[in-house]
């Protein structure tokens, strides 16, 4: 019984995959785009961004749910991701339209001349025309894309050799990844990081060379969107299943014992640190494009620990779990902080949800952690009737990061 | 008997506290062998430095034909090399199954993309089985470790060690908090797997030493005070004194 095919054990994910193709197919019907117009554009962009979101949930999940690593940096990586493809993006588009206005000039521009035009363009804003070094490959679709990978990918290996090498744990290293993912953003917001610092990229909603509405456009991304988080969904679910699954679940509750197993703990901390960056990557890849813009506010340390947040709230060590947390407590922000939600006027003060929505967040967080441990996710167990666990206080192992007793079944 | 295990002159200090002052021994290729010795005499600081939890300020730590060097080795390195270790507590992955547990433990490759595709063979399925029957735990494979009574997680540690195949076993107060039955059977146990290999127990009980039938090395502030039966070595003055005769 073993040796089934890892879907038959674990059904969860036939499911899963079942509800994000039925979601995909309804949105798409009630589109402006494709379909009825039942759903604005704007909320078909909303969608798509909130799968992504899902997305960079499930890896936060596979590394701080099933691994025990409270990676508070990995927005950062999410950022990188956009940043990447936003470059291109921002090149090609930038270049069309150089190319364009210079073709009714009398004399044929040189190939450096559209260039250095489209260097104007670009960082104008923060007085340069020069292009910095890391926009090499900006040309060329297939690099930044490689990059999009590549470069959260590489970070986090250098990062995470450094910090699990000198096993570096617990809050500790938590506090490390919020001291990079800060780093980051003030370098960014520099005016000579290359990156247009805090201009950020704009105008990434329009794909060069598409002529195609936003309407069909905002279709595509959420295609794309749903199939990256079934994709990495898959992925995942197979990663944590199976002897790697063991592995890295027992690193999270006794990491020592692991270790006394002849598993060597810091190079499977640093594969899964590597690899859930990658995911946080290409979903930052697909969210950026869809919001149309990207700055160095997007990685501010306030964003991991909402990721951080979402996952706690969908229930931690469940991959549905990450992304039920994600997608509703994102889109009850959106609600929120849109101004969508009615003022509630007290007399002596208005409570306005614009402000006072982080503070209800925060108080949801802390109720869960202590009345719900198990987050949203565990209603589940509800219908499956598993038993709480009773272990008498006792935690799943002695690591800070272990299951705790009240997340059990 | 040729040695598998040479010692060599081990010191430690712990904050200008001598734990393992010059101490050497000898542990044969397929050898029970008990170590006894009050608090604070350096038992599971001898444990923790063989298998590079902790290194040692000088010495050597000499294993196998190939006579390496084990002291500088990390943890993984060294469980690699054959050696395993059972701690005082029971310390099983509670969150996961008995058939997970021991899977994890089975002598197969460590590294991680070996093990991200790895897929039980039958005859990995029938180890565990097999090793299941020999710890008494059977009928225990789908359960959730956490819910073992105490001897059950003792068992099933020792069975995690049994699936590594080491060469040598090192095993803390393995009776620790168990019952008269339950003690019997762990003896049967380590007998049974000392045959075919090492087999180090540290032990703070004298009756449970006594039916382990084995040579015994007694430990006092860091160093070897005296080695031989246990007949031999309660009748020692100088083991009397500082052990015994409290």
């Amino acid at each position: 019984m073993k040796n089934r095919s890892f879907i038959a054990r674990n059904p969860s994910i036939l499911v899963f995959l079942a509800c994000l193709g039925l979601f995909t197919v309804a949105v798409t019907i009630a589109s402006e785009g494709f379909g009825l117009g039942l759903i604005s554009t704007s909320f078909v962009k909303t969608l798509g961004k909130t799968l992504c979101l899902c997305l960079v949930a499930v890896a936060m999940d596979l590394i701080w749910g099933y691994c025990g690593i409270l990676s508070l940096g990995h927005f950062a990586f999410f950022g990188l991701g956009g940043y990447m493809i936003g470059m291109w993006l921002m090149y090609e588009r930038t270049r069309l339209i150089v190319t364009e206005s210079m073709a009714a000039q009398q004399i044929p521009p040189t190939p450096q001349e559209v260039i250095d035009s489209i260097g104007t363009q670009i960082f104008g804003v923060v007085g340069s025309s020069e292009f910095p070094l890391i926009w090499s490959f900006a040309h060329s679709l297939t690099l930044q894309l490689i990059l999009v990978v590549a470069v959260p990918g590489l970070l986090a290996l250098v990062f995470g050799w450094l910090a699990f090498r000198s096993r570096v744990t617990g809050v500790y290293l938590s506090i490390l990844t919020q001291a990079m993912t800060l780093a980051l953003a003030l370098y960014l917001f520099q005016n000579d990081s290359g990156l247009r610092g805090n201009n950020g990229l704009s105008g990434l909603q329009n794909l060069p060379g598409v002529t195609a509405s936003q309407d069909v456009v905002s279709i595509w991304f959420l295609w794309a969107s749903a199939l990256a988080l079934g994709l990495g969904y898959l992925l995942a679910a197979f990663v944590v299943s199976g002897k790697f699954g063991s592995v890295i679940r027992g690193i999270r509750d006794n990491e020592a014992r692991v270790r006394f197993l002849g598993y060597s703990v810091e190079t499977y901390k640093l594969a899964m640190f590597t690899l859930t960056a990658c995911i946080a990557g290409i979903a930052g890849a697909l969210y950026y494009p869809q919001a149309g813009i990207i700055n160095p506010a997007e990685i501010a340390p306030i964003a991991s620990i909402y990721l951080a947040v979402w996952v706690a709230i969908g229930g931690r060590g469940r991959l549905y779990g990450a992304v039920i947390g994600a997608a509703l407590v994102s889109l009850v922000s959106t609600y929120f902080t849109g101004g969508q939600a009615p003022d509630i006027p007290l007399g002596f003060y208005t409570i306005s949800w614009v402000d006072w929505w982080t503070v209800l967040l925060g108080l949801t967080f802390v109720l869960v952690t202590l009345f719900a441990p198990k987050g949203i996710g565990g209603l589940f167990d509800l219908v499956t009737a598993r038993l709480p666990s009773n272990r008498h206080g006792a935690d799943y192992g002695p690591d800070a990061g272990a299951k705790r007793e009240e997340e059990g079944q | 008997m040729s040695t598998l295990l040479e010692v060599n002159g081990i010191s430690v200090t712990f904050d200008g506290y001598k734990a393992i002052r010059n101490l050497s021994f000898n542990i044969g290729e397929a050898e029970l062998r008990a170590i006894i010795g009050p608090n604070g005499a350096g038992k599971t600081t001898f444990m923790d430095i063989v298998t590079g939890k902790t290194k040692p300020d000088e010495g050597k730590v000499i294993w196998g034909e190939m006579s390496r060097n084990l002291v500088g080795m990390n943890e993984a390195k060294i469980a690699q090399a054959g050696i395993g270790r059972k701690f005082q507590k029971p310390t099983v992955f509670e969150d996961q199954s008995v058939r997970e547990n021991l899977t994890m433990a089975l002598q197969n490759k460590r590294g991680w993309s070996s093990v991200l595709f790895w897929k039980p063979s039958k005859a990995d399925q029938n180890r565990v089985v097999e090793l299941a029957a020999e710890i008494g735990l059977s009928g225990e494979l789908e359960r959730t470790s956490g819910e073992l009574s105490h001897g059950q997680k003792q068992w099933l540690e020792i069975g995690m060690l049994l699936a590594q195949e080491p060469r040598l076993l090192l095993v803390d107060e393995p009776a620790a908090g168990m019952t008269l039955a339950e003690r019997e059977h762990t003896t049967d146990i380590l007998k049974e797997a000392a045959k075919t290999r090492a087999v180090v127990v540290v032990e703070h009980d004298m009756e449970f030493v006594r039916r382990l039938e084995c040579k015994v090395t007694v430990l006092h502030e860091g160093s070897v005070l005296a080695e031989g039966s246990l007949d031999h070595v309660t009748s020692n003055p100088e083991v009397i004194e500082v052990y015994l005769g409290r």
